[in-house]
């Protein structure tokens, strides 16, 4: 098998004692959803930020591309085509939507002409076609979770990583983003997405990460981590796992 | 091209003025403003469109006002060459500035300091240097010719100042059509977001600065050549740099006209006091600070800004608000 886009090798990121990521591996390939999934606290949006650039990592390395791009600062990492949104969201509150859009359309695009159409044709893509015109700061939150996922798109990326861009919205709203983040894959974008709605998880990926306490402890297909006992321990607390089997049993 | 129309409306407009005012005073207070305006302008570039509120643009003020000072007096230089010297110097100033308090990671408060302090240090060392005069001062001497960069008629350096600022607000113009505008805009907004979409932080702002710098710097070159006296106390005090963040912020931080505006109503107002109370020292501060606090109070985005939110205002009312065809069915 060819190298995958992404591949992160035994990285380990310590804040003061504590250590927010252990050794933790784990591989994307292009053009495929990879879910990264996990307790809270367990260390998935800190190993993010450091695929990302926005944390070094204290050991391991991060290769993308078959290049080692460990501790490259995140607007470079942007431009070799790693996109990121938050799971806090950050929109340029003061602007409207399709400015927002524009800033990341104008990664590749010099002219503003241009990058102007691009966003806008990202813009209709994620759902927010109507709304270009109107401020950022007046988007509900599943209307700044479309804008964090338009920026990121508009810089082209060959990566995209979602931190949980399903988290608050109801399930309507997450029937009408689910198909979006679905077509990004058929595009031969690469996803990692951080999520917590299991549902969406099982529809969307087909190789699932499980980090608790900074350490990765499962993957494999959806189905198959969510029956690792190992997961729902980790998840529901130690001998949770027999409990629920037996539960099952009876 | 778009958007530039109103700005030659504008300098077509105040081009107009010395044809039908010839007062001295008038003109002298004009000029004043302009240049003002144009050192409002330039901390608008940084401020307004950046974020990056200074403290001390004095420093680009004085820098200019030195060198062109300086090259004259000193070096017997040509004092257009001089003026095209000291927007250069403005220019490196805000170059240097920039790289050691952006590198640093210096943000808002700790950045407007931290620029405060670069212009204290400045003024303190232009105050005991012999080749900017120390205490004494640089006078430049009086040479009333179009070749040494000085006019008879208050009017050509009207027009001159102008000109200046007329460049100055077709800068801000082209910056917000642009990919570097957008860049610095969306640092402005929010750094970290930027940042993964690609945008260099550290060079967008260090760009941002040196622009900015230039551009306030070219008022100080300004200064020289109107009132040919520069000592530490005008070129680096901290005077140029309350007037030249008041301006923008009372007239519409980020907006092409907002130095402008905010010039003719600062000054105006300050004027205005001294001929209803006599020359109070320091009232004209103290009314800035008053028409501060309200701008930022109920106009939080300058005279500018306040009117834009009121012509929507007014659109809003006479026409339905505009829904598209999604929303409706929406519901």
């Amino acid at each position: 098998m060819a190298e995958p886009l992404l591949s992160v090798e035994n990285v380990s990121r310590r804040f003061g004692g504590l250590l927010a990521v252990n050794g933790a591996s784990l591989s994307a390939p292009a053009a495929r959803i990879t879910a990264l999934i996990g307790p809270n606290g367990a260390g998935k949006t800190t190993l993010f930020a450091v695929i990302s650039g926005f944390l070094k990592p204290s050991a391991g390395r991060v290769r993308y591309g078959g290049e080692d791009v460990t501790g490259e600062r995140p607007h470079r990492l942007a431009r070799r085509g790693i996109a990121r949104t938050f799971q806090i969201v950050q929109p340029f509150a003061g602007l409207s939507v399709r400015d927002n859009i524009l800033v990341g359309a104008h990664l590749r695009h010099p002219a503003r002409a241009v990058a102007v159409t691009v966003a806008e044709e990202v813009g209709r893509e994620v759902g927010l076609g109507d709304m270009l015109d109107r401020p950022a700061h007046t988007l509900t939150v599943a209307g700044r979770k479309r804008l964090e996922l338009a920026r990121a798109l508009a810089t082209e990326p060959k990566l995209l990583l979602l931190d949980e861009v399903l988290a608050g919205l109801n399930p309507s709203e997450i029937r009408d983003i689910v198909p979006v983040i679905r077509a990004l894959s058929t595009r031969g974008i690469a996803v990692v997405m951080i999520e917590h709605v299991m549902q969406a998880v099982m529809s969307l990926a087909e190789h699932v990460f499980v980090l608790a306490e900074g350490r990765i402890i499962a993957s494999g297909t959806p189905a198959h981590v969510t029956a690792d006992p190992a997961v729902v321990e980790a998840y529901l607390g130690r001998g949770a796992a027999a409990k629920v089997g037996t539960a099952h049993v009876h | 091209m778009k958007g530039f129309l109103p700005i030659v409306i504008v300098v077509a407009a105040l081009a107009a003025v010395p044809l039908i005012v010839h007062s001295n005073v008038v003109l002298n207070f004009l000029v004043v403003t302009l240049m003002i305006a144009l050192a409002g302008q330039g901390w608008n570039i940084l401020g307004g469109y950046g974020g990056q509120y200074s403290f001390g643009h004095a420093a680009f003020f004085g820098t200019g006002a030195y060198v062109t000072a300086i090259l004259q007096v000193q070096y017997g230089v040509n004092a257009w060459i001089g003026f095209a010297a000291g927007i250069a110097a403005g220019a490196l100033a805000g170059a240097i500035i920039g790289a050691l308090t952006f590198r640093a990671g210096l943000r808002s408060s700790y950045f407007a300091l931290v620029t405060l302090a670069f212009a204290e240090v400045l003024r303190i060392l232009a105050s005991v240097s012999p080749i900017t005069g120390a205490g004494v001062g640089l006078l430049v001497k009086l040479d009333l010719r179009a070749q040494a960069f000085q006019f008879q008629s208050r009017a050509i350096f009207y027009l001159v100042i102008l000109a200046l600022l007329a460049a100055s607000m077709v800068i801000a113009q082209l910056l917000e059509r642009s990919r570097f505008g957008a860049w610095l805009i969306a640092v402005r907004e929010n750094e970290d977001a930027a940042m993964a979409l690609g945008v260099d932080a550290f060079a967008i702002k260090l760009g941002a600065i040196v622009l900015s710098a230039a551009i306030t710097a070219a008022a100080g070159c300004f200064y020289v050549q109107y009132f040919l006296f520069i000592d530490s106390g005008i070129a680096y005090g901290t005077w140029i740099s309350i007037e030249a963040l008041l301006t923008p912020i009372i007239g519409g931080v980020g907006t092409v006209f907002g130095a402008l505006v905010g010039a003719l109503v600062v000054k105006s107002l300050g004027e205005g006091a001294k001929l209803v109370t006599g020359d109070v020292p320091g009232l004209d501060l103290m009314i800035y600070g008053a028409v501060l606090i309200l701008v930022i109070r109920f106009a939080p985005r300058g005279l500018v800004g306040a009117l834009a939110d009121a012509r929507d205002r007014l659109a809003h009312r006479f026409m339905p608000p505009r829904r598209s065809a999604g929303e409706v069915a929406r519901g």
